[in-house]
């Protein structure tokens, strides 16, 4: 973990409620896609954790919904306004069991983690699909970008609105795959793990304190022991979480 | 040169800064980021005789100037406090490090606190009597100066390290029970544990918390530590450690002339990792700035 001070480069809508920040700084203990950043936003008394979208050298994209007044507050600043930042949080995705095709599944602004994932992926060569699920057509931001990645990408709505009708499940089936990493809201992941044929990972959210490790806020009961979301997550495996079919 | 040494209970510290228990863990974390041995010394989380999860999540809901707690002491329980996190901890700290003890039943707080006794690492036991998280312990220990006492009792018996009972402001006379405390036998009164607090979600109306009250801290509460910190050094003779809110280095000023002999930093830890390093390295500044020669001789003069 590094604490830093960013500059915000762009800050843009996608969407109605997603914005996309860049920001400008030391992202060199973001070491892994999967990762988590914690902002420190003015007159606000806790961070926000806010998954890594995209980083290269000095610069860190996020990809945020407005939910609260702190997103909101940050979706209104401006190009050279500074971010206090803690940087390389949690543990991220394990990109050693992917085999040849991997499949990656977003729902909502569970979407922004699979872009850095999808583009480690494919720069180790793997074929690589992607399914977006989205509410409805005025809310899909990203298609794009992954398309230009490289990705195989399909989209669902649940209203039918655009792309395939229904959620990333029913896209699932129509997909060869080798292993499969997620993160969207928890109702989806439990139909993923459901749906899945092969092993995985998933991102969870839990409201957290610190979010590296220090208060044990944002505990989950795994079948390999208790985990801290901040610290031994978010990522966690299929085969560790305490679901019941 | 602006002296920081202090002497709790008859340890001396570097300096008064104690990482409150909670907010620290068992050390490492932080001492990935700094050297931790430039803290005063600092108090573990708090430990229980069995291993515990604690409670459901949602734990933590912001306030303003604040957040609410509903961790419930999750533990992996004293056997395995001293087996590995403690050696752990040996590696990175090497001062008398702070035991913070909860239990449900005086046996309980007995057993655990005996276990710490044989514990070289161990500076002093404080004692939870007002985690305000768990049901049929902690805070009920804390709310009456009878029970409180019976628990101060027990402990005494089993240790000869300094005893520190961590009081909770949640009652209507904390005077009363830092005096039964005290009659009891404590060594030393730390004050205060959080407030009881509650956040209501406007689009669940739902409480933010899954077990819907938990404890207030954040520099909210910090005039409320200074004004029980007050009247509980003016009316014991052993020593008070003060917490609840502080924040920066003039906070611990405050808390020590309000009565404090250490000051522990709670909440703060958890927004800013590096709070008790920026604290101690800008202590210097603040005492030359109110002409201060040595925290020591401003304790309690306010």
């Amino acid at each position: 973990m590094k604490q830093g001070i960013f500059t915000v480069g762009e800050n843009t809508a996608l969407t109605a409620s997603v914005y996309r920040m860049t920001l400008l700084g030391d992202t060199s203990d973001i070491t892994n896609c999967g990762q988590f950043v914690n902002v420190l936003l003015d007159g606000f008394y806790l961070r926000r954790p806010i998954s890594v979208c995209d980083r290269v050298e000095g610069k860190l994209t996020l990809v945020y919904k407005v939910v609260g007044k702190g997103t909101e507050k940050m979706s209104r600043m401006q190009a050279g306004e500074k971010l206090d930042i803690l940087t390389g949080l949690g543990n991220g995705y394990d990109l050693t069991p992917a085999g040849d095709k991997p499949l990656l599944l977003g729902g909502g602004v569970g979407v922004p983690p699979m872009y850095l994932l999808a583009k480690d992926l494919i720069a180790q060569g793997k074929q690589v699909s992607v399914i977006l699920g989205f509410n409805t057509k005025d809310e899909i931001f990203y298609e794009d970008e992954f398309r230009a990645l490289g990705a195989d990408v399909k989209v669902t709505t649940v209203d039918g609105s655009y792309g395939i009708k229904g959620f990333v499940t029913d896209a699932m089936k129509t997909i060869d795959y080798t292993y499969f990493y997620t993160c969207g809201p928890e109702p989806m992941l439990k139909a993923v793990w459901n749906a899945s044929e092969t092993g995985g990972q998933f991102s969870f959210e839990e409201r957290m304190g610190c979010g590296f490790g220090a208060c044990m806020g944002c505990s989950c009961k795994t079948l390999t022991g208790n985990k801290r979301i901040c610290k031994e997550g978010p990522v966690l495996r299929k085969e560790e979480i305490l679901w019941q079919k | 040169m602006a002296e920081m040494k202090v002497t709790l209970c008859g340890i001396e510290m570097d300096n008064p800064l104690i990482p409150a228990s909670g907010t620290f863990g068992y050390g490492y974390e932080f001492a990935e980021l700094y050297d931790i041995n430039m803290l005063g010394s600092f108090s573990f989380k708090g430990t229980t005789l069995e291993p515990r999860f604690g409670n459901p999540t949602p734990r933590i809901a912001e306030c303003p100037a604040g957040m609410i707690n509903a961790v419930g002491l999750q533990n992996p329980g004293v056997e395995k406090v001293i087996s590995e996190e403690l050696p752990k901890l040996a590696k990175c700290f090497h001062k008398p490090v702070m035991a913070n003890v909860s239990g449900f039943s005086i046996e309980e707080y007995a057993k655990t606190c005996e276990m710490l006794d044989a514990c070289e690492q161990v500076g002093w036991l404080e004692v939870n009597v007002s985690c305000p998280n768990v049901h049929g312990g902690g805070m009920s220990f804390g709310t009456s100066p009878e029970a409180a006492a019976e628990v101060t009792a027990a402990v005494k018996k089993v240790t000869k390290k300094p005893v520190l009972i961590k009081l909770s402001p949640n009652v209507t006379d904390i005077v009363s029970i830092a005096k039964a405390c005290e009659a009891a036998g404590a060594d030393g009164i730390s004050l205060i544990n959080t407030l009881l607090g509650m956040r209501i979600d406007l689009r669940t109306k739902k409480p933010v918390i899954a077990n819907k009250m938990g404890g207030f801290s954040g520099s909210a509460i910090f005039p409320v530590a200074v004004r029980m910190v007050y009247q509980v050094a003016h009316a014991v003779k052993i020593p008070v450690v003060g917490m609840g809110g502080v924040t920066t280095a003039e906070d611990v000023v405050e808390m020590m002339l309000a009565g404090a002999t250490a000051v522990e930093v709670g909440a703060a830890n958890l927004v800013n990792p590096f709070a008790c390093r920026d604290i101690i390295t800008e202590l210097p500044a603040v005492m030359e700035k109110y002409g201060i020669k040595s925290l020591s001789d401003i304790i309690g003069i306010a």
